[in-house]
């Protein structure tokens, strides 16, 4: 296929194993971005297909080709560091024309591409500044500027956004899928940030200890989440210990709250995701959870509820304008099981912060 | 994918080979095969035995005083430059004030000074023809100079405090600079006091560069030799001194053999623990930006504070400096009409440096001695520097490489060999097929390239070293080949390293004495051999030349140290 392929990478630092065989695909001009916390793996991904580092096992191919042997330099691959690494000596300009220099280019060319690439991340008539006196934002498109200049066939960048603070980012983040839009650009974007992560890149690939966990859309990977560790990376909290059996009507999986129908499943332990958003307060819906309301934390937009269900904590986000029952008093939840209640395989359940009373 | 590409293969062993293949054969042909003449000469014209020479020094309480002096003074005059130059790093690392620029710079200009120009600064300032004692002469109506100043331990201490000061403030000052604050502010937010905190926190991050200041200044002090020579004195011999007087006044080799195979063997031991504790203690540090890591004075006790230990390091360092300016171009001699009361302004010292007479020392006029100085110096600077980038890159790169731990003490080994010896291994070795070189003008560069070696290479590793990856990686990324990476990335970024390594080269070759005082034709004098003869001739006209010479040549010294400050490219220690 035309583009990226990483086929079973491992890689181990001394004991600890960084990758435990990663693979997937990059199409030609697609975006995807790889989601996990630090410590997964995914910077020595990055080193291993830029060609910083060798792996242990494993393959990287560009159109079905290996580049085992082919040194970083001609690879023609971008990647943007987290800390940008710009380098101190060098100008904006002197920074951005690097890449072009290697190529060979005359010195027009360069300045017509180094003046391109500047108009693209929005900081044009740059070139003259001294980069240590650049701030976190200008960094971050001057890195950008760079790695995009000698248009690599691939650009990689690892948490680019990730020492930048949180209102710059979501700015950044769009600007960012503008122009890897705009350039056609092959792109793999390494993130600890979900909403990072959605907004950039068509695929998601979530990582965790070198591992792959889940492969899919943003949609899919938010709708449907393979994993308790996957659910509970987005922010998915409602999981609950279960028990699926098959019951007369046909199979059905036993919760805390209650035993809801389900899909075809094999029988025996699992782990039972309630997705938040599909919840709502009051009568309705084909199953329904009395609990009780323990606590209220207000966020703003909206307002996360604590409820006890047979020993069980739910927490439920509803908008802040919600007129909820007072703390201590009953309250009704109601949801469709088919698309509220997923079954993800058994896993361990952490120990729980608020005790029911 | 297999494990190694032909990119980290070269980086394994090939480099490094190939990179240390020039200083190496330098070395062995230069300093091994001439140290190894030496000692089988030594040996051959022993009487009683291998043991003979070594026999003879232990058994002479004579020598045996003179090895433990040589100790004692070097560890006295490192402890008192210890205890002036560290306050002076503190307040240069986390304090921004006015001037500061200016005193850093002047700071670096005692430690490029010639040590013939040093002592005879001094003996201007408190010598028996000096400022002080004929103030006091003068005043009192005295006949002979109060001040025994000359021949003293005093006079040596003073003048290796002088000396090595600035090899705190550069050292230790430039590392603490870099350190991040916020690890001491973490320490004092957790709860350490802040004497805690400074021997808990600050201290173990500054050893390395401490310890290293240090140990320099102990071999720089074990193996002084002008300094000693001229304000010592017969009284106060050091190793290095008697080594001098056994080859060149009583021309017994043995001995001078023995006493430079112990002094080697001294300095072979320090400069291993130097590059082993400095390895050990080497910790990833996250160096910051200056900008962040000083301060503004804010009290006035800290400005009245700062500006008090300003004054008295400047003092210091620039008051002999300048009293051996004024004394050269001032007659205080009472031949002459005049006197301290009534000095007279006089160019005459200058003047006769022009001039060729007759019964003078030298075959070529005194003006002379500078342009073949130069000539030298440059030569050093070129030989020096081609054979230390080369060491310099992979001890920084190769760190891994095994080799380089042995390496690495190796290159040192000039450092701490008495530029005497030295001197006398070229005599010995070069004067004979297959290297005549007793009579190439080639002979002085190559000998100041031996001493300059070590010093070009401990400037170049440590920036070269501080060098981030990520950069290097960057730049391979976006095509640069290996070779392009060390063009593009390293050499610009060592550029400031690379220019105070050309400038050390070009100070010590202007400088040197010891080797050159051995090597040197009549002639071709170089300024230091020159300064030597004048000062130890009496006639106050002798003097005045010397001290002509020696502001002469401190103003080379110090001109191109100034530049150097200037040219540097804009602060790139910043990672």
């Amino acid at each position: 296929m035309s583009g990226l392929s990483i086929i079973d990478i491992r890689k181990a630092f001394g004991e600890k194993q960084a990758l435990r065989g990663v693979s997937f695909e990059v199409p030609q001009s697609s975006s995807l971005a790889v989601l996990g916390p630090s410590g997964c793996g995914k910077s020595t991904l990055l080193s291993i297909i830029a060609g910083l580092e060798a792996p242990d096992g494993g393959d990287v191919l560009w159109d079905g080709e290996s580049l085992a042997r082919i040194p970083p330099h001609r690879r023609n691959f971008g990647l943007m560091f987290q800390d940008f690494a710009l380098f101190p000596h060098r100008n904006v300009f002197g920074n951005i024309s690097f890449g072009l220099q290697m190529l060979g280019w005359e010195a027009l060319r360069i300045n017509n591409r180094v003046s391109e690439v500047l108009e693209l991340v929005g900081l044009p008539g740059y070139e003259k500044r001294d980069v240590n006196t650049l701030s976190g934002g200008e960094g971050q498109r001057v890195a950008l500027a760079r790695s995009l200049a000698p248009q690599p066939r691939l650009l990689m960048l690892d948490e680019p956004l990730g020492s930048l603070d949180r209102n710059l980012r979501e700015r950044l983040v769009l600007d960012l899928r503008r122009i890897l839009l705009a350039s056609q650009q092959t792109a793999i974007y390494v993130t600890h940030d979900q909403e990072e992560a959605f907004s950039v890149a068509g695929q998601v690939v979530v990582m965790n200890s070198g591992r792959i966990e889940q492969t899919g859309s943003p949609q899919d990977i938010y709708t449907r989440p393979a994993s308790a560790f996957v659910a509970r990376f987005l922010g998915l909290v409602n999981l609950f210990a279960g028990q699926v059996r098959q019951a007369q009507s046909g199979f059905e999986v036993e919760t805390p709250f209650g035993s809801f129908p389900i899909a075809n499943h094999p029988a025996g332990p699992v782990t039972v995701l309630l997705r938040p958003d599909a919840l709502s307060l009051g009568p309705g819906g084909k199953s329904q959870i009395l609990g009780e309301l323990v606590r209220v934390d207000f966020r703003g937009q909206i307002c996360q509820a604590l409820i006890c269900a047979n020993d069980a904590v739910l927490r439920i986000d509803f908008p802040s304008s919600t007129s909820l029952p007072a703390i201590g008093e009953p309250i009704l939840i109601s949801f469709n099981p088919s698309d509220t209640l997923l079954v993800l395989p058994e896993s361990e359940m952490p120990s729980r912060a608020i005790n029911c009373p | 994918m297999t494990k190694t590409d032909d990119y980290p293969l070269l980086r394994s062993w090939v480099r490094p080979l190939l990179l240390w293949l020039p200083p190496v054969l330098f070395l062995s042909l230069f300093y091994f095969y001439p140290l190894g003449s030496i000692l089988q000469v030594a040996f051959e014209r022993s009487q009683s035995g291998l043991a003979g020479p070594f026999y003879e020094v232990f058994s002479s309480p004579g020598i045996r005083s003179v090895i433990a002096f040589t100790f004692w003074q070097a560890a006295l005059s490192t402890l008192l430059t210890l205890l002036i130059g560290l306050p002076g790093a503190y307040l240069f690392a986390r304090y921004e004030f006015r001037g500061k620029s200016l005193v850093r710079a002047l700071t670096a200009v005692p430690f490029v000074l010639p040590t013939l120009v040093v002592a005879a600064a001094f003996n201007t300032l408190l010598g028996s023809r000096g400022w002080v004692n004929l103030a006091l002469m003068d005043s009192f109506n005295l006949l002979l100079p109060p001040i025994q100043f000359t021949n003293s331990l005093t006079a040596i201490l003073l003048a290796h405090v002088f000396y090595n000061t600035t090899i705190v403030l550069r050292m230790v000052g430039d590392y603490w600079s870099h350190l991040d604050p916020r690890m001491s502010q973490a320490a004092l937010t957790l709860g350490a006091s802040t004497l805690k905190t400074l021997r808990h926190v600050t201290l173990p991050l500054l050893m390395p560069a401490v310890l290293a200041a240090a140990l320099l200044i102990f071999i720089f002090d074990f193996t002084s030799f002008g300094v000693i020579l001229v304000l010592g004195g017969p009284r106060f011999a050091t190793m290095e001194v008697e080594i001098y007087y056994q080859t060149i006044s009583l021309f017994n080799l043995p001995l001078a053999a023995a006493l430079s195979m112990i002094q080697l063997t001294c300095t072979l031991g320090m400069t291993i623990l130097y590059t082993q504790l400095s390895r050990r203690m080497q910790r990833p540090l996250s160096l910051r930006p200056v900008q962040y890591t000083q301060r503004r004075l804010r009290t006035w006790q800290s400005r009245v504070f700062v500006s008090l230990f300003m004054g008295l390091l400047l003092g210091l360092l620039t008051i002999p400096l300048l009293s051996l300016a004024a004394r050269s171009v001032i007659s205080l001699e009472r031949g002459q009409n005049a006197s301290i009361t009534n000095p007279q302004f006089t160019l005459a010292y200058y003047q006769e440096l022009s001039q060729n007479r007759r019964d003078s020392l030298f075959f070529v006029k005194p003006i002379n001695a500078i342009g073949i100085s130069l000539a030298y110096a440059s030569m050093t600077v070129v030989l020096a520097l081609a054979l230390g980038l080369p060491a310099a890159l992979t001890l920084a790169r190769d760190q891994d490489w095994r080799l380089n731990r042995w390496l690495d003490p190796l290159i040192m080994l000039p450092l701490g060999t008495s530029a005497v010896t030295l001197g006398l291994g070229f005599i010995v070795a070069l004067d004979q097929p297959p290297f005549d070189l007793r009579a190439s003008p080639l002979l002085i560069p190559i000998a100041h390239t031996l001493v300059a070696f070590p010093f070009v290479v401990r400037s170049l590793v440590p920036s070269l070293r501080s060098i981030r990856p990520r950069l290097r990686q960057a730049a391979a990324v976006l095509g640069a080949p290996p070779s392009q990476v060390v063009r593009q990335i390293d050499l610009p970024l060592v550029g400031r390293a690379v220019l105070v390594a050309a400038a050390f080269a070009f100070s010590i070759s202007l400088g040197e004495f010891g080797a050159t005082a051995l090597v040197s034709r009549p002639e071709y004098p170089t300024v230091p051999v020159m300064i030597y003869r004048y000062i130890s001739q009496p006639g106050s006209l002798n003097y005045g030349q010397a001290l002509a010479l020696s502001t002469l040549l401190m103003i080379a010294t110090a001109v191109g140290m100034l530049v150097i400050e200037r040219l540097r490219l804009a602060d790139i220690g910043e990672f």
